[in-house]
């Protein structure tokens, strides 16, 4: 029960990752909350793989983890710059009312 | 013995927060349980041996990632109580999926098992004699080199795209005309100015400055105050 193996490491993981799906429908017009549910489900599978790597002996996962986190980086100044004119254009951020951008 | 009891104690913080980011009522508060949520997942991180990534992730998320979060929910006049709307009718569809997906990964959990082979088939077996981040150094700048290098360049690319994207041209600030400054047509003369006298003495330069009046010193009508204090 103690003994801390892969198991428990993935079991968080999915529990994290499920978690951040069911953040993104709670929060179907806040887009702050989706992009933060979406740094949930990043975390879990960096867990994931720190986990793997761990247990294997192989640094690999770890780099991979790495360039996650990179780009998980990346992805939220994209996002919240692109949410910020948005604000300043329209005045809200609710995702609705994003599908007037297609078309 | 004592990891496993901290690895539960700080999965269940984890857990926790990560429930109360996506619950929470207030977007603020969601940031700062991201923070809390970070600050775990990098315990569990040290944990399994990846101290270097621990840190990372303390420096990277929370250092920068989750302030940003911050400074965006604060910057943005937002009307939360209009964004509360139609969290009940989203949560059963999004429990269901939840569950379902939950469900999986469970299944998938009860019928792994890990290949015989594993051990032989590793692409960078962690070293027993050096650290973790020696150990992650000597592979990164050597065998991940241009992957490392194309990380750098999703950085850059994303630092420019944030900063084109929010960048606004204020009108009302003085900025350099070159062009006025290159095609300009006034002739420039050099003045002669004799040691110790100054320019208006010269008397072409410049327009003469009016004089400006001494101060009234105003000390007759407040005697019984002391100084100062009515100015």
């Amino acid at each position: 029960m103690l003994d801390i193996g892969l198991g428990h490491y993935l079991t968080v993981g999915a529990i994290l990752f499920v978690l951040g799906i069911f953040g993104i429908f709670l929060n179907r017009k806040n887009i702050i909350v989706i992009l933060m549910s979406v740094e949930l489900i990043l975390l879990s599978v960096n867990l994931n793989l720190v986990a793997f790597s761990s247990q294997l002996g192989d640094l690999t996962g770890q780099i991979f983890a790495m360039f996650i986190l990179t780009v998980a980086a990346a992805e939220a100044a994209i996002g919240l710059a692109v949410l910020v004119i948005y604000f300043r254009n329209t005045g809200s951020i609710e995702v609705e009312d994003v599908s007037t951008l297609k078309g | 013995m004592i990891a496993g009891l901290a690895f539960y104690a700080f999965a269940a913080v984890l857990i926790a927060s990560a429930v109360m980011v996506v619950t929470s009522r207030n977007p603020v508060h969601s940031v700062l349980y991201l923070i809390l949520a970070f600050f775990n997942a990098a315990a569990l991180f040290l944990i399994a041996g990846a101290e270097f990534l621990a840190m990372i992730l303390v420096i990277v998320y929370v250092g920068a990632v989750a302030v940003l979060f911050l400074f965006v929910v604060m910057m943005l006049d937002i009307d939360f109580v209009r964004l509360r709307q139609g969290f009940q009718r989203y949560a059963p569809i999004g429990a269901v999926i939840g569950g379902i997906l939950f469900l999986e990964l469970v299944f998938v959990l009860g019928a792994w098992q890990s290949s015989g082979q594993a051990p032989e088939l590793r692409l960078n077996a962690m070293p027993a004699d050096v650290q973790n981040t020696v150990a992650i150094g000597r592979v990164l700048y050597t065998d991940y080199v241009f992957l490392f290098q194309g990380a750098g360049l999703v950085l850059l690319v994303s630092m420019i795209g944030a900063i084109v994207l929010t960048h606004r041209d204020r009108v009302q600030s003085k900025r350099q005309n070159i062009e006025a400054q290159v095609t300009r047509r006034t002739q420039l003369d050099m003045a002669k100015v004799p040691v110790g006298a100054s320019i208006g003495a010269l008397g072409i330069l410049r327009p003469p400055v009016p004089e400006e009046k001494p101060k009234v010193i105003a000390h007759d009508d407040d005697h019984g105050h002391g100084h100062g204090g009515h100015h």
